[in-house]
This record gives C-alpha cells, structure tokens and sequence, in this order.
C-alpha cells in the first residue's frame, strides 16, 4: 500500500522536479485523450508541444499570447499572496477593453501616437474600477469576492455584447457585431515590424521586476503578504488587512484593465463580440503554475500560451474543437497540484501495511 | 389570460430552480463538511454532456441522469482526493476542475451539438393537476422537481435529526474535535464531496435532458456559480437553499418574460438581470457578518490534516 510521509523539510529537488513531472503527466494524459477518441495521438501532441514553438514566427505568436497572461497573472499573484480571491479578472479584462475602446473609438488618422498612452490609461481605469465594486462589497458589505468579482464577469460579457451590438457597431460592417476598425494611430506599437509583439511585452518585463521588488524587497510587500500568511500575526502587529484588500484588488483589476487595452489596441485592432477568450480565467492557472512567483509566471504564462496556440492548430488542423485548450490547462493544474505534494511528503510503498 | 401567463411563470420558475436546487443542495452537504468545490460549473457542463449523449443513445431519461450523476461524482471524487487527502489549495483544485470541465465537455460534445431529443411526454400530478391555475402552475412538472423538494425536506431532517448528519456537520465545525473523538475526517468529507458532485451532476443532466433540452458548449452559463452563492445566501439552511433556488430561477425566467412582453430594454440588460440580482442578495445577506459567522462551516474552506 501506498504512504505518504511528511518530509522535515521542503524538498530542493521536487521543487524544480514536480513542475516537469506536471508537465509529462499531462502530455501522457493528452496522448491518452486523443487515442481514447480515435485522432492520432502524437499528431495531437505535436500541435500542443511542437508547433507553437517550431520556430521563431511561432515563438513571435507564442508571445503575443503569452503577454496578456502575464500581465494579468502578476497582478492575480499579488492579490491571492494576500488571501484576496479575484476570480473575476475576465471581467476586468473586458472593461480594460471597452474603456480603451471607448478612446480609440474618438482617434482619427491625424491623432497623434500619444493616444495611445490615454488608451492604455482609459484600460487601467477600466480594470481598475469594475474591481473597486468587488472591493466596496467586500470592506462595506462583506460580501465574498470570489463571488461577486466571478458574477461580474458575466455582467460585463454582457455590457461588451450591449456595446458591439448597438451603440459601438460598425455601421459598415455587415451587421457584424463589431466595432469598427481603430484608426491607425492607435495602434500599440510593435517591437520588431513585421512581428505582432508589441511593447506590451516591455510593459510586462517591467512588471516582473517592479512585482518582485515589491513582495521581496519593501516592507509594503511584506506587510502585504503577512496578511495572506497569517492573520492573526497581520492583525497583531497592526498592518491593515483593508489596505491589502484594496490594493489586492485594484492592483490586480488595473493590470488585467491593462492587458485588454493592450489586446484590443494591439493585435486585435477593433472590439468584437468575440473578444473575451477566457484569458481571465487562463491567468489564474498561470498565477498558480508559476507559484505566485513574478520570474515563474513568465514560464507558466508562456505555457499556457503554448495551449492556447495549441488549440487554434488543433482546430485548424485537425478539425477539433478549440475548447482542448481548456483540458490541456485544467489537467496541468489538476497535475502540479498533486505533484507539489512531493514537496512536502515522501511516498513510501509499504509491502505489508499494519 | 393573464393569469394564465402568471401560471407558467410560476411553472417555468420552479423548472428552472430545480437545476439550481440540486446543485446548491449538493454544494450545501459539501460545504457542511468544510469543503468549497469552486468546480461546480465544471462538473455539471460535463454531466449535462454526458447525460445528453446517453439519452441520446439509449433513449431513456432516467439513464441518463444516474450517468450525469456518475459523472457528477467521479469529478468531485478526484477534487476530494486532492483537496482532502493531499491538501492542494481548495479554490485552485476548483477552478482547475471548471476550466477541464468546461474544456472536455465542449470537446467531446461537438458531435452531440445538432443532436435532438425526442419529444417528452407531459407529467401531471393526478387531480391536483386539474385545479384551475395552480395545476398549471405546480403540478405539471416533471418528477424531479419534486424530488427536489423532497431532497430538501431530507437534509433538514438529516442535518438536524440524526447522528450522521451531526458528525457531518461536525467534521465541518471542528475537524480536529472531530477526529480526536475518533471519526475518520478525511474519509467523511471525501464522501461528502462525492455526493456533493452527484448532485451537481445530476442538475447538469436535469439542464441538459429536461430543461433545455439539448447540448450546447458551456449552456451552464453561471449556474453553477449562483448555485455556489445559493449556499452563502441561504445561511446553509437546506429550507432556504430551496427557496432561494426558485427565487433566481424566477429571475432568470423574468428576463423572458419582459422580453416576450415587449419591454423596451436591450436584451442584454435583462440577461444581466439573474447576475446582478446574485450580487445584490449576497450583499444584503452579508452585510450582517454576525449572522454569517454564526452560521458558516468554521473550518470551511481549510484543508484538514490529522497530525497523529
């Protein structure tokens, strides 16, 4: 039968192991998926670990994907290090997306490029402000937010559908639900021409550091974290668990406000109903992945991006859905989750168990 | 005339509160025992697949819903292992559940999209079903939203009455009082989320072969979601978990209504309408914090390791 026995301490090995050891779980899993409904296995492994990362075009794709992940993740990791729950950061997302919109809607082709500063500020207030409410019902009201920041996302959903449908439709466009094409000076600019990266990649690096100066290195992101850690210990030596409620939850809305201004001013280039893609949603996984860490998640980010991209080919490839992204995300959390206990535990097969 | 609209109101809203009952009551015996299962929405996307794709094969409905249930429970059973026996992070383990949900029920449902059911047969409650306007309103449904009411009345008697449901709900309160006096923590709460997840899953198969009646992707929409604040809502009190499940099931249906009544408002504003509501109840309910305090599971959401 099978033991687990706590270890004395966290194991340096499985630290760094456990994350491969997820990652080839879940690629065996998926071979087991696509050979349990008839497609051919290795083909559907190649489109997830392969061709998302071929060359240097699918690395440039890999990117842009992996941009909007992080930035959102980096704000979700300083949110759940304090114990605050924001699983609404699609809705956030999506109120970066129409605020920004809402800008660049006004641009013509005279604007000048510095609009798209305003663009990206309008995304931040966005983001910011749909999680405020979650935050004012939780300090005034105490109402849960993982809950209410979750309900949010389907109100905004719907505020987006309400915009591209009616007042923000394209009157040119078909009767698409759409809005129309931003001007050119709204773009967010590109790193290299011809790539679609753009500077929301810089943006994001600058994140990494300014996250990880901050919980490792002031006594702000110190005081910050205490207060998910414990507290009791918070409470007693007087740091305010309102402060990291509120800065848990705007810091985290701002940045998720950030990524859709970013998307929407960025490759997309226009809001349209189908905008939100669960990036929201994909950024938690990310945030855990990466163990709340600011230089982990940028693996993680780049992980799940490799899904998302994975998807898409086995969509356009293999005629599958592109909801596989989903599976392959969920079963790669399912699996670190119950590798990560080899930090902690030493398996131990015992031939005669008494 | 009018009266008669009234009526199927009433009868659409109890319809469409019996898919959230069952999962807020599955929920509730969950969260009883000390445990959140964030993978409600997960688990009932790919019950509600399973159990459409077997009606669709076998023809029988109440086939399909033990295998919604199978489904319902094998999920939960894997969050329980890992939540309960090797202690990940309760709201990580569910959300991860949710996303696999969302994402395997959409794949392996792609054949099933145009498939259709055929045509149900109309229940009636003998007698009672021809009283003028309340037989249409309550006793044309289908069993099971009896069986909801039912179910209800059960777990305030389980919860209330017996020895089980105490030390249920005393694995929730006190876990390491619990296990001192020599109950077996883990296993209890695993069993409490296996049927937790039965439950839910039956709800996704009541969605899918009797509500709707089809599969569409991710035609949970949210459910699972205000089925998770039906239990805060309802201040864990099966009684009022039930009450509160037909109160959003009338919101949802309300949305129809004005919308076939011709209301001048964009019909995203009115399919805002169960969401919005959710948030407003939640925050008049916790407003009172005393009251939640004194009515939340005290070891919910924290995972439980006997230290012996």
């Amino acid at each position: 039968m099978l033991r687990l026995d706590a270890r004395p301490e966290v194991s340096g090995f499985w630290k760094y192991g456990s994350p491969w050891l997820a990652l080839t779980l879940t690629a065996l899993m998926g071979l087991a998926l696509f050979a349990a409904l008839g497609k051919d296995p290795l083909r559907g492994l190649q489109m997830f670990f392969w061709l998302p990362v071929q060359n240097m075009r699918a690395w440039g794709e890999l990117l842009v994907k992996a941009t909007p992940l992080l930035i959102i993740a980096l704000g979700l990791a300083v949110a759940f290090r304090a114990n605050v729950w924001n699983i609404g950061a699609e809705g956030q997302y999506i109120l970066g997306a129409i605020f920004a919109t809402g800008v660049a809607l006004t641009a013509s082709h005279t604007s000048s490029a510095w609009i798209v500063v305003v663009i990206l500020a309008a995304g931040v207030l966005g983001g910011l402000l749909w999680s405020a409410i979650t935050a004012v019902l939780r300090d005034r009201f105490n109402a849960n937010e993982i809950l209410v920041s979750l309900m949010l996302v389907y109100v905004a959903v719907q505020m987006l559908m309400f915009l591209v449908n009616g007042p923000w439709k394209d009157p040119q466009g078909f009767n698409f639900p759409q809005t129309p094409t931003f001007a050119q000076p709204t773009q967010v600019p590109k790193l290299i021409p011809g790539v679609r990266v753009n500077i929301g990649v810089l943006l994001a690096m600058v994140g990494v550091v300014a996250v990880w100066f901050f919980l490792f290195k002031t006594r702000a992101g110190l005081e910050h974290q205490v207060n998910g850690m414990a507290p009791a210990a918070a409470r007693y030596a007087g740091f305010s668990s309102r402060k990291a409620l509120w800065s848990s939850l705007l810091f985290s809305g701002g940045a998720a406000g950030l990524a859709g201004a970013l998307e929407v001013a960025g490759p997309i280039g226009q809001l349209t109903h189908n905008f939100p893609t669960g990036y929201g949603f994909a950024a938690i996984i990310v945030a855990f992945v990466g163990r709340l860490h600011p230089i982990g998640l940028v693996f993680s980010a780049l992980l799940m991006s490799m899904f998302y991209i994975g998807g898409e080919m086995a969509q356009s490839r293999m005629g599958l859905t592109k909801s596989l992204t989903g599976v392959f995300q969920g079963l790669l959390l399912f699996n670190l989750l119950a590798c990560d206990t080899l930090l902690h535990y030493r398996l131990r097969w015992l031939r005669n168990p008494s | 005339m009018i009266w008669d609209t009234y009526a199927l109101l009433v009868a659409a809203s109890l319809n469409a509160g019996t898919v959230l009952a069952f999962a807020a009551l599955g929920l509730l015996i969950n969260e009883k025992a000390g445990v959140v299962n964030l993978g409600a929405e997960g688990m009932m996307l790919c019950a509600a697949m399973a159990g459409f794709a077997c009606v669709v094969h076998t023809g029988s409905d109440g086939l399909g819903f033990v295998v919604g249930m199978l489904v319902g429970a094998g999920l939960a059973g894997i969050f329980g292992v890992l939540t309960i026996w090797l202690g990940s992070n309760q709201y990580a383990t569910g959300l991860a559940m949710t996303l696999f949900g969302t994402g395997i029920s959409a794949f392996v449902g792609t054949s099933y999209v145009q498939s259709t059911l055929p045509e149900r047969t109309h229940f009636q409650v003998p007698f009672l079903s021809d009283i003028p306007w309340l037989g249409n309103a309550l006793f044309k449904q289908h069993p099971l939203v009896y069986a909801a009411v039912l179910l209800s009345l059960a777990m305030i008697y389980f919860l209330n009455k017996t020895r089980q449901g105490l030390i249920l709900r005393g694995i929730g309160e006190n876990p390491d009082s619990a296990h001192a006096l020599g109950y077996p923590v883990r296993r209890l709460r695993l069993w409490a989320v296996v049927f937790g997840g039965s439950l839910c899953g039956l709800a996704g198969a009541y969605l899918s072969v009797i509500y709707t009646p089809l599969w569409v992707e991710g035609m949970v929409a949210g459910k699972g979601w205000i089925a998770l604040a039906l239990t805060t809502f309802a201040t864990w009190r099966p009684g009022r978990v039930l009450l509160g499940a037909y109160l959003f099931g009338f919101v949802t249906m309300l949305q129809f209504h004005l919308q076939g009544a011709g209301v001048d408002v964009s019909s995203e504003f009115l399919t805002m309408l169960p969401y919005l509501a959710n948030i407003v109840v939640l925050v008049m309910i916790s407003r009172n914090s005393d009251w939640i305090k004194l009515n939340i599971p005290a070891s919910l959401g924290k995972p439980y390791s006997p230290s012996a």
